[in-house]
């Protein structure tokens, strides 16, 4: 079987490496706007850490009895460094062999990590956004606060916006460029 | 009389009223320029240009407004207490108002001075002088808050100060009321005035980094009555100059009796060589009490220490530190330009403006061109150190602000007017009508070497008719004009706290980027401080008890408390958990012989309070925090000294024992 290009191994090691850099930054933020917070609540989500404004956005929550957010409540915080570290080894290793099958199966593998990162975020934001206290001093009938995965939804007097954060980006433009690069490759081998 | 008599002088009555009443002024709409709404609208949620620092006057406090909007943003308590902000009621603020005479919550603020590098506004703090008991304040310009307040020993009437050099190497207070030193004997007949009273200048160092303050040395000097000063800069740094008025050294009835001299002084200080003699140590070192407060961001809590010793310097020791140039008369306002080149004093009851040249002056004193000296002091030539008189500027002349562009700009008390005039030819170029009986005079950086001009800003002593009566006491007022232009416009009038003397204004961006948001919880070192809702407690130390109280949107950690007995003092320290910009919780208790307390985010604040009766006390958040705050209450309970209820406390938890007892 024919294997990569030596311009599309190199495309693919690039990309993989690029990753190494979402370790430095967040991957995903959770924005919250009101008429008493003009300049806005942030939060980030790393790898392996959450940033921003989380201990007021906890002082807020507690009025609607949400749980408290905090980093050591999340196993996925322990784990996701590593599983990174072998998505990028194994980009690297197809750099290296410059196998197409194993390409092939990189991009299922990334289609279905991203599947399962969703649903883990969907399933977290779920268990925050219905499972609250009895004793919340503001309970609004019907009302649950689970933030959007992705875009904007208004809840009570807050504007929550989710969006990737720049490492998000870094990560799902790595990818889509190997996924280009597979495309061209399985073109040109079709043709040959 | 007949009929036609009558007509004739009912007709001749309404000739005479008609002609009266268009004799009456002007209506004061006609001197408003028809733009004046546009220039001075900031529309809501817009920032104002510049912030206005503002001397309260016998408000004892320092208030903030925005130009050219005149909005007030802030009261910042200096010398009065605030009970609103708890100042001077919370363990933590009393000290600030220490003084060698004990607690002292009230003083007469007259002038500002903002601190300045290279001559140049910098941003970092605003001093100011406390006229009644000698003292100098200095307020941090990233919290809007006092920092420090230095009692002035061997002083009374501290009102010649703050003024300020142009690196904030000093910072000046020189004596309104000469008095018997305190080294001397001060019980003596006050008609002994010429031979028992001195007056002093005092030096106050300010540290480059900290700011803190620090008598660097004190001039003892002939007893007349030191009004206002101002720095050298540029050419001039290195000198102060301090008007002064009763040469005659009158004691009583001043109004006549200080007024006999035709010409008193313009002081003129050489601090440089002051410095000199201190280090030569030609100072002595006098005996003194005087108190030294500082507020420690870091502890929340001021402290009051008692200094003990000042450096004299006499003049008779110190040849060439100090000269006196003849000023008409009783002069009061003592300004010099932009250059440094030229001070202005300002004689209340002089039919002229004097400018002097710092240049003549330095040429004089190398020519020993004295007309004679006063108390051992030379005095040097009028006509020797006369750049030249403004002539007929109106009546009462008072103060002197510049622009950056060679303008000088003078309030005139008696006319109630502000008069413009060059300062290169000392031609009068405008004059504005003031409401009424101007005293100080602001314009944007006019004492520094670059002022930023556009405004002046005239602070009044009288409204009369100027807004809605409000019974026997009236507001004193700012008036805001545009001197943007060849002719000044009057664009706003607005009431202000207090009476407002001295005032600084300062551009908007060069102070709001510093401004403190909230103290960081963990960086406290209060020793009272509570670090989270877990470390909430009660202690009880004799009759003292001490609750470690927590607030956070929206409750109080402990909300119940009992055990408390009659007798017993309680020390509610107070501290704010919150992490957030804006969120200050409030803290009073029914019956409370105090104020409140009004607590920033990650500070701790105490109130100390001694119940009287026995019963059952709710306390609450004052200030309106959160959705839920009318639920931030609790209670505390008192109990006669000899029931035996245990000391206990809790939030939450404190529920009726046996609910199915009540059926």
């Amino acid at each position: 079987m024919q294997k990569l290009s030596g311009l599309s191994r190199v495309i693919i090691a690039l990309c993989s490496l690029a990753i190494i850099a979402s370790y430095f930054v967040p991957i995903w933020r959770i924005d919250l706007f009101a008429p008493q917070y003009p300049e806005g609540l942030m939060m980030n989500i790393w790898f392996h850490k959450l940033t921003g404004d989380v201990d007021i956005i906890n002082g807020l929550n507690h009025y609607i009895g949400m749980k408290k957010i905090s980093a050591d409540m999340f196993p996925e915080f322990t784990y996701l460094i590593y599983v990174v570290a072998a998505f990028i080894i194994y980009g690297l290793l197809i750099a290296i062999t410059g196998s197409r099958k194993l390409l092939f199966s990189y991009l299922v593998v990334s289609a279905l990590g991203g599947v399962l990162a969703i649903y883990d975020f969907y399933q977290w934001t779920y268990d925050y956004g219905h499972h609250l206290s009895p004793d919340a001093p503001i309970q609004v009938p019907g009302m649950s606060y689970q933030p959007p995965i992705i875009g904007h939804k208004q809840l009570l007097n807050f504007d929550a916006f989710s969006m990737p954060d720049v490492g998000g980006y870094i990560v799902a433009g790595s990818v889509v460029i190997v996924g280009i690069v597979w495309f061209i490759e399985w073109r040109k081998h079709k043709k040959a | 009389m007949r009929q036609s008599e009558l007509k004739t002088l009912s007709l001749l009555a309404i000739a005479f009223a008609t002609t009266v009443f268009s004799c009456k002024p002007k209506n004061v709409s006609t001197t408003t320029s028809g733009d004046a709404a546009e220039k001075v609208y900031v529309a809501p949620g817009k920032y104002d240009e510049f912030y206005n620092f503002v001397s309260g006057g016998f408000s004892g406090q320092m208030t903030v407004y925005g130009i050219p909007s005149g909005r007030l943003f802030k009261v910042i308590p200096v010398f009065s207490v605030d009970p609103e902000k708890g100042y001077g009621y919370s363990e933590e603020t009393k000290p600030m108002l220490n003084t060698s005479h004990g607690f002292v919550p009230w003083d007469d603020l007259h002038h500002i001075a903002l601190s300045e590098t290279d001559g140049i506004h910098d941003g970092r703090w605003a001093f100011a002088n406390g006229n009644n008991t000698p003292r100098l304040a200095r307020v941090d310009m990233k919290t809007f808050r006092t920092a420090e307040i230095l009692e002035i020993p061997n002083s009374a009437g501290n009102h010649s100060s703050p003024f300020i050099t142009e690196n904030s190497e000093y910072v000046i207070a020189g004596t309104r009321f000469a008095v018997p030193m305190p080294d001397t004997d001060t019980d003596v007949p006050i008609n002994t005035y010429k031979d028992n009273f001195k007056a002093t200048i005092s030096l106050i160092s300010v540290d480059k980094e900290s700011g803190k303050m620090n008598i660097a040395f004190q001039i003892l000097l002939p007893g007349v009555d030191f009004d206002l000063a101002r720095a050298g800069k540029g050419k001039s740094h290195g000198w102060f100059f301090v008007s002064c008025y009763n040469t005659e050294r009158a004691n009583t009835l001043l109004e006549v009796n200080s007024a006999k001299n035709d010409k008193d002084f313009i002081m003129a200080v050489n601090w440089k060589k002051a410095e000199e003699y201190v280090k030569a140590g030609k100072g002595i070192k006098k005996s003194v009490n005087y108190a030294h407060n500082t507020y420690d961001e870091h502890t929340h809590s001021a402290t009051s220490v008692m200094e003990k010793e000042v450096i004299m310097l006499d003049p008779k020791d110190c040849p060439d530190m100090i000269y006196f140039m003849p000023c008409p008369k009783n002069p009061h306002g003592c300004d010099t330009d932009p250059t440094g080149e030229y001070i202005v004093g300002s004689g209340k009851l002089a039919a002229v403006i004097p400018v002097f040249s710092f240049t003549k002056m330095l040429d004089a004193i190398d020519k020993k061109t004295f007309e004679g000296n006063y108390a051992g002091i030379p005095v040097l030539k009028y006509d020797a150190v006369l750049h030249g008189e403004v002539k007929k500027p109106g009546l009462g002349p008072l103060h002197t602000e510049f622009d950056a562009n060679g303008n000088a700009y003078t309030s005139m008390f008696v006319s109630s007017e502000v008069v413009k005039w060059r300062v290169s030819d000392l031609q009068v170029l405008d004059r504005v009508p003031t409401y009424y009986s101007v005293g100080h005079l602001s314009v944007p950086g006019g004492p520094t070497k670059k002022p930023w001009g556009k405004y002046l800003i005239a602070y009044n002593k009288i409204t009369k008719d100027r807004y809605l009566p409000t019974g026997p006491e009236l507001c004193q007022s700012a008036q805001l004009y545009d001197i943007s232009g060849d002719k000044m416009k009057m664009i706003l009038d607005f009431p202000t706290i207090g009476e407002p003397h001295y005032a600084e204004a300062i551009p908007a961006d060069m102070v709001s980027k510093n401004s403190v948001k909230f103290f960081k919880i963990e960086e406290s070192k209060h020793p009272y401080v509570t670090m989270g809702e877990k470390e909430a407690k009660v202690e009880r130390k004799g009759n003292e008890v001490h609750v470690y109280m927590t607030a956070i949107r929206s409750h109080l950690t402990p909300d119940n408390i009992e055990g408390v007995k009659l007798g017993d003092i309680v020390y509610f320290h107070v501290t704010n958990l919150e992490q957030d910009w804006d969120v200050p919780h409030g803290f009073a208790i029914k019956g409370a012989n105090n104020a409140e307390l009004l607590v920033m985010p990650g500070e701790t604040q105490t109130l100390a309070w001694k119940p009287e009766k026995v019963g059952v006390y709710p306390i609450y958040c004052t200030d309106f925090c959160s959705a839920l705050h009318q639920e931030m209450q609790g209670y505390i309970r008192i109990s006669a000294p000899n029931k035996n209820v245990p000391l206990q406390f809790s939030t939450g938890t404190n529920q009726p024992k046996f609910e199915e007892d009540k059926f």
